[in-house]
């Protein structure tokens, strides 16, 4: 045995952070979680493999050849033979719209990823995870990761939402050992409310990296609340979502 | 590849010849994409340098930038993400004018753009000279934020946004290329919007 073979960090490494081309993606199941989020699970042709918190492409394409395409984060995790998209759809919002009105099962969509060498995890170094409302989503590809590789503990979570109606995977969250927020409802005994300083230190222990994923406003605000809990600002990766329809 | 089964236009086309493929107008909106945390940095504590292949290498803080000839630019800015917005107006000082003062040298042919936060991003010089760029504190008249890259950072608007580096803090002229920060997580090495240079693997 060598050495490398030894390291559980050489047992992962999926490739996936070079070039990319556009490929074809067929729906095989689609659900609607809450009234303005849909879930995808695709079967992507000739898919490269990929790590937790990198993303895809989707593009729509017009009769006139009219194109838009926006990016997804994947929910899925490399060993899941399917990807898997969350997608919530956005007033006015020309591609998720059309993902969860339109779009059906059996359909083909234009598909071009992983994309990302930046906001990903390698599954082993320790990290920690503060993520808004459907910036969840990396989140759950780096749990679904965590578990398979047998390295759970490596990984922390904490998810903010308003209220559990606007938490994606709030069941997949809380099995996993996610610290959960509602900033207007309690979680057991703890009151409503944005997460504080002290109640993050404790959770930072000993990690070496924070994903930050969410809308712009919420990323403001895991940004600052890292810092002031002592954390380096170097060690924050940061995903924010704004008007991307 | 094939049209999508039940997919229409509806946004309109843009003006004529406005908007590279695979953008949209965000109209009014100015969505903000960064991948670190923002950084809070005092103009008067912020300060630009121009240094690497040039013969004297400078550095400007607030007061001094302010006393170059100011430079405006008024037109389009295009996101890869897919967003463009029309008819902005940002004011700053051409990147000419202070490539004048650090003197280029012959063999300078690339430039790495350095921000505070340590982000970079890398162009060929040929696209921050000759009227293209710009290091702006001023957008549509009012002071440049925090979260838009202020006090102070670099516009390049005929290339992805990307290019046009928050919080600038430096210009490293090189004689060789070599990838900022997105270039080496996937994105295009040059990043033309006519093109669609989006990703690693476009053209």
């Amino acid at each position: 045995m060598t050495g490398a073979a030894d390291d559980p960090a050489a047992s992962f490494d999926p490739g996936g952070t070079g070039a990319t081309s556009w490929t074809t993606g067929r729906i095989i199941t689609k659900d609607l979680p809450a009234p303005n989020l849909v879930r995808l699970r695709m079967h992507v042709e000739d898919r490269q493999r990929h790590w937790p918190g990198q993303h895809y492409l989707i593009r729509l394409r017009a009769p006139d050849d009219y194109t838009a395409q926006r990016s997804y984060s994947l929910a899925s995790d490399d060993s899941d033979p399917l990807v898997e998209f969350l997608v919530e759809r956005l007033p006015d919002g020309e591609v998720s719209e059309f993902l969860a009105d339109v779009a059906e099962v059996g359909d083909v969509l234009e598909l071009r990823g992983p994309i990302g060498r930046w906001f990903r995890w390698d599954t082993y170094t320790p990290a920690l995870c503060l993520v808004g409302g459907t910036g969840v989503v990396p989140a759950v590809s780096m749990i679904r990761a965590a578990r398979h590789h047998g390295r759970s503990e490596q990984l922390r979570v904490v998810a903010v939402s308003r209220g559990p109606e606007d938490l994606p995977y709030a069941d997949e969250l809380a099995r996993a050992g996610a610290t959960i927020a509602h900033t207007r409802h309690e979680v057991g005994d703890r009151p409503p409310g944005p997460p504080a300083a002290d109640e993050l230190a404790p959770l930072l222990a000993g990690v070496e990296l924070a994903y930050v994923c969410g809308s712009a406003r919420f990323a403001g605000f895991a940004e600052d609340l890292l810092l002031e809990a002592g954390f380096s600002p170097e060690a924050i990766r940061v995903e924010r979502f704004g008007v991307t329809g | 590849m094939p049209v999508t089964r039940g997919f229409r236009r509806r946004r309109p086309d843009g003006p004529e010849g406005r908007l590279p493929p695979g953008q949209y107008d965000t109209g009014a909106g100015w969505p903000v994409l960064t991948a670190e945390a923002t950084p809070r940095i005092a103009r008067e504590s912020w300060t630009i340098g121009v240094d690497g292949l040039v013969e004297r290498p400078t550095t400007w803080t607030w007061d001094e930038v302010q006393q170059l000839p100011r430079s405006s630019y008024s037109g389009d800015i295009h996101c890869v993400t897919t967003w463009s917005k029309f008819d902005v107006v940002f004011t700053g000082v051409s990147v000419d004018d202070l490539l004048a003062v650090a003197g280029p040298q012959a063999d300078a042919a690339f430039v790495m753009a350095h921000s505070s936060t340590g982000y970079t991003t890398n162009l060929p010089l040929a696209d921050i000279t000759g009227g293209k760029a710009w290091v702006v504190w001023e957008f549509d008249g009012k002071p440049l934020t925090a979260e838009h890259g202020g006090p102070v950072r670099l516009l390049v608007p005929h290339l992805y946004f990307w290019k046009s580096a928050k919080w600038i803090s430096r210009l490293e002229l090189t004689a060789t290329d070599r990838p900022g920060f997105w270039e080496q997580n996937g994105y295009h090495d040059r990043g033309d919007p006519w093109l669609e240079q989006r990703y690693q693997g476009d053209p």
